[in-house]
Formats: structure tokens, sequence, C-alpha cells
């Protein structure tokens, strides 16, 4: 289906282009309040109008899709820098003291659920951007450890990789230079998904009010922010709402778009 | 015997008409909920909130207005150099748990607060105490070792309630007095419930029994108000909500004054130079904290002084709002890239105050680092461990420009000049010098800018439309329920 590829790669890159430009204009100044000006339904000057602080709402959902965008992108990084890794030294070592460590260590982690861990995190190291990057980072390692670790199994048993083991090639070598690039695929998709679940669990921390911390602007604090105003000003929480939503629904199509083009087999059996 | 029945039966009758008609229960909804039930042990409002005049009572009480009336004590007399108060008592006042209120208990609670080892959260009230002497069981003399014109006020608060020595230990779970209502039940987490006591001295409350229901979240305050889960919410928390309220025939909005001097607090150990506390002040626009943070409700305040006090000075214009002036002090100063850290408590004022005096001061070139603490926290780092640059908090106490006094009090304000005003203050009976010492103060404390001094907080209540007796005002930190009652 090249129609999810399409409108999920076209949602991804607006909100990505979206950020990006926040980094060298935005309508207005964030951070500058305007309480003259607070409320205003979306007009011709403030396009989704303004909060309750009469701060531009356009300006602070671009300013936000930047703040979701790289606690996303970064909890990903430190999922993959990290789980990739282990599960691959899982699967080299399968069946081995080391093997069972690394697995179980990651049952733990995911034994709890991300959410509850990523609160645990920033409750105790205090609320930051960095501490929801780490709490949100933390949950994905055993999530890529995973997958590696099982695409990756399969493939030990393959001919090619006896032959660069005949070949001489050692375990280290063989995970980077055989195993990787073949489930190379498999981790985009799922890095595709992470990004997506990145997405929400920011917006949950700062909604609870331990992600982002004012006055940078992020898409769960505006929600949180204007819950009691929702029956007057109903824009203030519609805006970061659908933000949200068409970010993760985005990169939900994305994902899929992306495993349908990537997996050989899918193709295979569509054609 | 069958004309006895006949009687019973009518009485009955009578008595049990009215409640078919009239509700007599009530749910009373709370932000915060008390740390403990014992308003002599505890700091918190929200103790106050739940037992001031219901559960607990004082030799004087205040009213709704302000004004210090008689409670326990039915009169007193005062000796002419003004240390000797001899307070009479009322006859017949009996405890929850059926002991005899009189002049031992009176000594053994005053005794009491003011101990060496008391924990007490205000012994200041107690501190010109020298002497409590039981004359018989209905008279109590209490000596002052100087004379104090706030002696009677000092009385009526509620860290001044009565309590016996029977049931003082158990005072934060179990909190034993001689209102007109008796503790029943706390459900941690969730409500306190009380019930009319039938042994009650004074006019018994039309009210049955009540509920205090704990609801910290201002979304859900609302919800509960519109669902008529809670019958009134004296302090609502959310004041954008207040105007669709008013606008619901259903609830009546009761706006009135607080004692909570809304102030950026400042930790003056840290921010030590005054010329940083005055380009602060001045960087500081209230009104627009008040329309943005509070929706309008508010009074702008100079000093730490209720404008509604007669002997409020308005010194807004000491430091008024004025960017130009905190850049060119700072320039002056020579100081440039300053960084303080503004921790905020959760009530809306904080929170929302916080975020607009954050972008005013990033306005002048001063940075500040936001975090939002929990109450607990905030008691636990900034008010006992003063580790803090500035936050934002309403102090509810009345009558409080005393703390200034305090060098070790959370602000660490150290200014001998104000501390000796202050003394001289606690012994100065006389209406007009009193006026004078105020005047003084509050001037003080302002050009000192030792607090930003933000907004007087209003009283939002809300409740529903057949509820009166409330109080409009909050001269106290209560909800007295005495004088409440359903009109259908």
């Amino acid at each position: 289906m090249k129609r999810n590829l399409i409108i999920g790669g076209a949602l991804s890159t607006l909100f990505t282009l979206a950020a990006l430009l926040s980094f060298l204009w935005t309508p207005y100044d964030v951070t500058a309040l305007n309480i003259g000006a607070k409320f205003g339904t979306p007009n011709g000057q403030n396009l989704l109008g303004t909060d309750h602080f009469g701060r531009d709402i356009l300006s602070m959902l671009m300013v936000g899709a930047r703040i979701s965008i790289a606690v996303a992108l970064a909890a990903v990084s430190f999922g993959i820098l990290l789980g990739v890794p282990l599960g691959l030294l899982a699967a080299a070592r399968r069946g081995s003291v080391v093997d069972e460590i690394i697995m179980r260590s990651n049952d733990l982690v995911f034994a709890f659920p991300s959410l509850v861990i990523a609160i645990l995190i920033t409750a105790v190291f205090g609320p930051s951007l960095w501490n929801a990057i780490l709490a949100i980072g933390i949950f994905n390692t055993p999530v890529f450890a995973r997958v590696t670790r099982g695409a990756a199994l399969s493939l030990w048993t393959l001919d090619y990789i006896m032959a660069a083991r005949v070949a001489g090639k050692g375990a280290f070598r063989i995970s980077f230079e055989h195993i990787l690039p073949n489930i190379l695929n498999l981790l985009i998709v799922q890095a595709t998904i992470q990004f997506a679940v990145g997405i929400i669990i920011e917006a949950g921390l700062s909604y609870v009010g331990l992600g982002a911390q004012p006055p940078i602007p992020s898409w769960g604090r505006m929600l949180a922010d204007s819950q009691t105003m929702i029956s007057f000003a109903p824009h203030l929480a519609l805006f970061p709402g659908a933000a949200i939503v068409l970010m993760v629904l985005g990169l939900n199509l994305l994902g899929d778009g992306l495993r349908d083009a990537l997996d050989p087999k899918i193709r295979r059996a569509r054609t | 015997m069958f004309n006895h029945l006949k009687i019973s039966v009518c009485a009955l009758a009578l008595l049990s008409a009215p409640a078919f008609a009239q509700q007599t229960s009530i749910t009373i909804g709370m932000a915060l909920e008390p740390p403990n039930l014992d308003p002599t042990g505890g700091a918190a409002a929200a103790i106050d909130e739940v037992v001031y005049a219901n559960v607990m009572e004082g030799l004087t009480r205040f009213g709704p207005d302000g004004s210090v009336n008689a409670a326990l004590a039915a009169s007193w007399d005062i000796s002419e150099d003004g240390t000797v108060y001899t307070f009479s008592l009322r006859d017949g006042v009996t405890f929850h748990d059926g002991t005899t209120m009189d002049a031992e208990d009176v000594k053994f609670s005053l005794d009491r607060a003011r101990a060496e080892d008391s924990t007490n959260a205000q012994k200041a009230l107690f501190a010109g105490i020298a002497d409590v002497t039981v004359v018989d069981p209905l008279t109590v003399q209490v000596t002052l070792s100087e004379p104090n014109g706030n002696f009677l006020f000092n009385m009526a608060w509620g860290d001044a309630v009565i309590v016996a020595p029977e049931s003082a230990a158990d005072m934060a779970t179990n909190p034993v007095g001689t209102g007109p209502f008796q503790f029943s039940e706390w459900v941690q987490g969730d409500r306190v419930e009380i019930v009319a006591y039938d042994g009650y001295w004074g006019d018994k409350p039309a009210l049955s029994e009540a509920t205090f229901k704990f609801i910290s979240d201002a979304t859900a305050a609302f919800a509960a108000m519109m669902a008529g889960d809670v019958d009134a919410f004296p302090n609502f928390p959310a004041p954008e909500t207040l105007a669709q309220l008013d606008a619901d025939p259903r609830f009546n909005v009761i706006v009135g004054s607080t004692e909570g001097e809304t102030i950026l607090s400042t930790n003056n150990a840290n921010v030590s130079d005054v010329r940083v506390r005055k380009a602060i002040a001045h960087a500081i626009n209230r009104q627009d904290i008040i329309d943005g943070a509070m929706f309008g409700y508010g009074t702008p305040i100079g000093t730490h002084f209720a404008p509604h006090n007669p002997d409020y000075m308005d010194l807004t214009g000491n430091s008024a709002y004025d960017p130009d002036l905190s850049r060119q002090i700072l320039a002056d100063a020579g100081i440039t890239d300053l960084k303080l850290r503004l921790a905020l408590p959760p009530p809306t004022y904080a929170r929302r105050g916080g975020e607009i005096i954050a972008a005013q001061l990033r306005e002048v070139g001063i940075e500040t680092a936001i975090t939002n603490v929990e109450w607990a926290q905030w008691i636990e780092s900034v008010f006992r461990g003063k580790d803090f640059d500035l936050t934002i908090v309403s102090h509810t106490e009345p009558m409080d420009i005393g703390i200034y006094a305090r060098p070790d009090y959370y602000f660490q304000y150290d200014r001998p000049e104000f501390q000796d005003l202050n003394a001289t203050l606690e012994v100065t009976a006389d209406p007009a010098q009193r006026s004078t010492l105020l005047a003084e103060m509050q001037q003080i404390i302002a050009d000192d800018y030792v607090n930003g001094y933000l907004f007087q907080l209003a009283k939002t209540g809300v409740a529903n439309a057949n509820i009166v007796g409330l109080w409009e005002n909050s001269p106290t930190q209560a909800n007295d329920l005495t004088g409440v009652s359903w009109t259908q």
C-alpha cells in the first residue's frame, strides 16, 4: 500500500519542517506574553488563535513540535545505540549466560509499563527534558534488543553466515558486517513505531508536568493548561490535541508503509 | 403511657417535618487535604479550614468580618496596665468526649502551646504569656510579661484553640474540641466527615453533618461542582471557570477578600543585593499577573499587608511596573547574566503567575529556571530547607507582617530596625500608635524590596444557590459552618 507511505511521509515531513523552521522563524515569540490578547480565536494575525497568556498557538505548536521530535528522536537513538548492540551480542552468544543476563534484564524493564517507568525516572531525578529523554530511551532499549536478537538469531543459521564463520570471521565482525545490514529494514520500521510511542509518552509526561518545563512550550502541557478552559476556549486544547494525533498517525502510517516497502517477503507475497 | 406515646409521635412528626423539606448535610470542596487535624500542632491552612469554629473553639474567635468575638470566654476583664486578662468562661461547655471544659483545660492548652517543646506552628502568639492561673473552675487569669494590644486577637487564631488533656495527644487523627460539630471520620486522600454535636453549649447549627472533600485538580473540582458532587467550594481553584459558573442559575459565585498576600518570595540570603530585588520589583506587571493567572480576581499590593485593613498603605507606586528602570538598575549595578531559580507550588496563582513573572523578568534580562514542586516538597526544600531563590506563595494568615521580624524565616530578611518596630508593636495597645508603627513597618519592607509584592488573593467561592451563610471573606483560614443552612 503506497498510500500509507505517502500520507505518513507527508504528515511526518510537515511536522519536521515546521519544527526545523521554528529554529529560524516563528510567527511570534513564544516566550513573550500578551495578556491583553488572551483567548484570541483563529484570525488573520494568529492563524490558530492565542492561548490564556496571549501567546500565538501556531508558534507554540511549531516550537512544541521541535521538542516532541527532539525528545522522541533522542530517545529512539538512545534505544538503538544501547539495544541493538545488546541484541547482536545476545544473538551471537545465544544460549550463554551473557544472553540470559541481557534478555532477562530486558524482561525486567519490559515488566514495567513504559509510562510508569518514565514517571518514576522523572520523579526521582526531577522533571527536565533530559530526564524525559532518558526515561523514554530506557524503555526503548529492550524493544530494540529483542527485535535485533530475534531477527539476528534466524540469520545466524543461514548458510552465508556459516560461510563467513568458515572464512574465519569473528562473531563481532559477522554481527556488524553481515547481520546488521540485513536487519536494518526491520530496525527502521521499529524505529518509526518507537518514534510515535516516544511522542505520545513525551506528551503524557508534559501533561502531568514532568516533561519540558515552562517557558518551553510542549504539546502535552498545552493540553493540560487548557483543560479547565475547554468550555469557553476549545481551540486551546483542539490544536495541540490535533497536532499529537496527526503526528502519531503520520508516524504509524509511515512505519506501516516502510514495512511494506522494505520487507521483501511481504512485497513478494503481494506481487 | 398512651399519652406519652402520642406526644412522642407528634414531637417526632414535628421534628422530622423540616427534614423532608430541607437538606441538612453539606459537602464542602477543598483543594488541599490537611496533613493532620491538629490546629495546635500544624501550620497547614487546610487544618483550620476543616476544624476552626466547627470542631475546635478558642477563648475568642474571628467573626466573618474579621472582628474578634467571644467564644469559650463569655467575657473578660483587662487590668489597668494591660498585663492581666481575667476570662470568665461559659458554663456547661463539654468536649465531644463528654468531659467538661473548665479553667484547668484553658491553663493546660495555653501552657502546652507555649511550652519549650511545643510543636505549635505559631508559638509567637503565646510568647508574651508569663503565667496562667486557675482562679476557679470558670475563671482563668492570664498574666502577660508586657501589655499586648493583640492578645485577644491572638487567642482567636486556630492555633490557640482549647484542648483537653485527656484527648490532646491524639489531636492529629482524632480532634476532640468543644465546637458544634464533632469529628466523625477521615478517609485519607478523600474526605473528612463531621457531625453535629448534641451537647453543644451554644446555638445548634442548622446542618446535621458536613463532609469536606479534597479535590486538588482544578478540572476535577470544576467537574465535581457541575455534577453536584460538592455543594460548595469556598476557595475554588479554577478562576477561569467562574464566569461560566456565575452564569449558571444553579450556582452562586461568592467573591470576597482573603488575608492572603501573594508574594514573589525572595531568598534574601541568596539575592542579597537590594538593587537586584528592586530591579525584580520594577520588572513585575501586577495587573498582567492578576488578569493572566487569576482572571481579574485580586487586588495589587505594594507591601505585605491586606488592602482591606484600615492600616493598609498603598505602596504599589514604590515598585511600579517599569522595565526600563529595571534594566537601568541592573546595568548601573553591573549585573549581567543573572539566572535565578523559581520554585512553583501547585496553586493556580503560583503555577500560572510564575510563568508570567518568568516572562516579565526575561524582558529585563533576568533568566529564571522554573521548577514545579508539590506542597510536601515545597515545605521541605523551600520553607524548611531555604534552598530556593524565588518562589510564589500566598501568606493567608491574618496580620502576619511580623514574619519579617524573623531572620530565620524562609525568606531570611534580617533588618534590626524592623525587628525593633515589631517588638514595639507587640506591646502597643493604642490604636493610633499601632497605625503609625504598622505604616512604618510597611514602608520599610517595601523600600527594602524584601519580596516582590504581587496581589491580595481573592476568595473566589462557588456554592449551590440554595446555600446561605457561607463566609464571603476569609479573615482567617476557616470554613465556618455554624451559620450555614439550605433555603430549600
